[in-house]
Formats: structure tokens, sequence, C-alpha cells
């Protein structure tokens, strides 16, 4: 492959919102209320769509025939990219709605700096999801204000998701080979630069919703370097079932 | 604004294609089409997607080769990213044609933060047209909208997000 960084780092970016948009998705006809059900699966279908368009570039990149489907449904788990925080399970509403608010914080600060690169295409993908990615970020703190300052029963759902999910936190800062070599080349997203910023935000609407922030300083990571936990392994099973029944299959 | 290139003989052609998930409007009040030129006798289109999952653009695509081909034209229908769609590229038509069928047209990008975060009514009920309106969820039946319910007359009814 000619571009062999390139290709690893967008499929870093996207394996991220692959991950999470089937993540939610599955909660299409489970959610908790009609209103929040419809939500998941709108974001999870900004999530796909963005996914896509990713994918077809890295597909590009990748030539000899491959394509969009190919990348999302035959790899392996230890090919995954994303990072452990969106593969982790729904469990319930709180944890759903924690994890997707530590990873818009993130993927909001991270489009606003992709609109830099020096990649056209990557900046065309940027700008267009960062309109939908706003409205993600919007609808999970709202949430978590609420729920947090709500009842005594949501408050501790939420601070039991925070100070269970915090772990997964750390690693959307860790740089990978890919991810140094694109930032060098003035492609990738310097993500290290970007941790001040997100600890503040999502800091100051856990302070509105009443929640304590965890002081836990000890880090999980590896899924960006693909040793995942083993929640993916069951959720590839699931999404790539059809792919690996009936290869080569179309909708 | 950009304004799109489109040939003038394809005009009507294309005026007959509207989005499936909103039939009473077509695509050119919807901005989706940004170019439609004959090049070397092909009809070579550009479309751009509402919002990046829109499920919508594939049928679209479809549709447009369908019509051309009964108007004695092969095309190419290419979907670019960029500049990306705005509401702003929904044409005034456009607009009145969405309130007309029951949705509320997106505002302004500042009264539509405003809506949306709640601290102010502005969005106006398509059936009454009171500003008496609640948003009950910032997501609604598509990826473009949100749902909304008059307080007046109590119809729920879905609103145009702005996007910008």
């Amino acid at each position: 492959m000619k571009n062999e960084n390139l290709y690893n780092y967008i499929l870093g970016v996207a394996d991220n919102s692959l991950i999470l948009g089937q993540r939610i998705g599955e909660l299409c006809g489970h959610g908790p209320s009609l209103e929040t059900d419809i939500a998941c699966t709108n974001v999870s279908l900004d999530l796909f769509g963005q996914v896509r368009s990713y994918y077809q570039y890295a597909a590009e990149i990748a030539g000899e025939g491959k394509t969009e489907d190919d990348i999302a449904f035959l790899r392996r788990e230890r090919q995954y990219k994303n990072v452990l925080l969106v593969e982790q399970p729904n469990t319930d509403f709180a944890y759903t709605i924690v994890r997707q608010f530590l990873f818009d914080v993130y993927h909001l600060l991270f489009l606003q700096e992709l609109q830099n690169s020096t990649d056209e295409t990557l900046v065309a993908i940027a700008k267009k999801s960062i309109k939908e990615v706003s409205y993600h970020e919007r609808f999970s703190s709202d949430w978590i204000k609420r729920l947090g300052d709500g009842t005594e029963v949501s408050h501790q759902k939420i601070q039991e998701a925070i100070n269970n999910l915090w772990t997964y936190t750390d690693e959307l800062f860790h740089q990978t080979d890919a991810d140094k070599a694109m930032v060098a080349a003035g492609i990738g997203v310097d993500v290290t630069a970007l941790k001040d910023a997100y600890y503040a935000k999502v800091n100051s609407v856990l302070e509105l919703a009443t929640i304590a922030i965890p002081e836990s300083k000890w880090f999980q990571k590896g899924g960006k370097e693909g040793v995942h936990t083993e929640h993916l392994g069951f959720m590839l099973s699931d999404m790539q079932y059809m792919q690996r029944t009936f290869p080569n299959m179309e909708w | 604004m950009m304004i799109p290139q489109i040939d003038k003989q394809l005009q009507s052609i294309l005026a007959q294609v509207s989005d499936p998930e909103i039939p009473v409007l077509s695509i050119l009040e919807m901005g989706v089409v940004r170019a439609a030129q004959i090049v070397n006798g092909i009809v070579e289109v550009v479309i751009t997607p509402t919002y990046s999952g829109c499920p919508a653009m594939d049928v679209i695509g479809d549709d447009i080769k369908k019509i051309l081909k009964e108007n004695g034209y092969d095309a190419n229908v290419k979907l670019v990213l960029s500049p990306a769609w705005t509401t702003d590229w929904i044409t005034e038509k456009g607009r009145k044609a969405l309130l007309d069928y029951g949705i509320a047209p997106p505002l302004e990008a500042e009264a539509d933060k405003d809506v949306l975060l709640g601290s102010k009514k502005l969005v106006g009920c398509p059936q009454c047209g009171s500003t008496n309106t609640k948003m009950v969820s910032q997501f609604g039946s598509t990826a473009c909208k949100a749902f909304f319910q008059c307080e007046d007359c109590l119809e729920p009814f879905d609103y145009f997000k702005c996007l910008k």
C-alpha cells in the first residue's frame, strides 16, 4: 500500500464512530423512552454516515478493489483501532449517556482541529461531521446535567457510570505510530494538545451536574493498538454475521 | 450562498425528483443538487447530503438517473461533501412547501440555538401559527428534524433544524 500510515490513521479515526454507532444502534427499539430511542438511533445514523465517508476514502487509498464494506465487516478484532471507551456495553441508560458524553466532547474538539488538516478529503468530512456532532454533544451534555442533578437514584447512577468509565478517557489522547506520522505530515490532529480543553469541558459539565470528578489517575488503554476489552469480540460477531455467512452480500 | 450550476434544459426535469422523506420538496428546492451540466452528451450531476447518514441519498441518485433516462439522457451522479450543505440552501419556495406540509422551516442559527436549548419560544406551529410551542425531543423522525409540540392547539409537529 502506497500510504499505509494515512490508511491506518483514517481507520483509527473512523473505527471509533463505527463501534459507537453500533453500540447505540443496539438500542433501536430498546431505548428507555421513545424520544431517547429515536435520539440514539439518529446519533448512530450520523456516525455511520461519517464512517462511510472515511472508509470510502480509506478503500480508495488501499486500492486492489477494496470496498468500504470490506473495511467495516471483514477485519478481525485485533485490526480494529477504536478506543476502549466506545466498545463498552450499554449496561443501562446512565452508562450509555456517560459513554456518549465522554466521547462527544472529545469528538467535537477533534473535528475542530481536523478542519485544519492539509488533506482536503479529511477537511470535507470534518466540516460536514462537526455540524452533526455539535448536536450530539449538546444532547449528551443535557442528559448528564438532567440526570446528575436529578433524583437521588439518577444522580447515583450517573456517578457510578462516570466512576467506571473514567479509566477509558485518557486513551483518547494516546498516539499510535500512524498518528505521530500523520501529525508530522500536517494531516493528522495532535490529540495530546486536546487533553486540557477536554477535561476542562468535561469537568465543567460534571460540576453543573453535581457529579464528583473521579480522582483515580489509573487509566486503561490498548484499543488504539488493537488490544481490546472482551466486549468487542461479541459485538463484532453480531455485526459481521451477515457478511461472513453470505460473503459479498449487498443490501 | 453558493448558486448551483444547473443547465437550463435540465431544470424542469430535476424539479420532478423529490426527497423521498419529504415528498413535497424537490431536490432543487432542497439545495441538494449542486451542479447539473451536459458534458459530451452525458449529464454530470453533483449532489450533496443534508446529513452524512442521510439514507435518502442513494434513492435520490437512482431517481435522478431514472428520470434523466426517461428524458433521453445518460447521467452520472457524484456525491460531494464539500462545501457542506446548510439549511440556507433551502429556497424560499422550499421553506413555504415545508410549512404547508406541516414541517416548521429552520430558523436562523442564533434563534435555533435558543429554541433547542428551550430558552425561547420562536418556532411557529405549522397548524395554527402560534409560537407557544415546546421542544419534545432534539431528534425527530429523520436526522434533519427535531420534534415539537404546540401548546395551544396541542398538535405535535416536526421542526427542520438549522444547519450552518
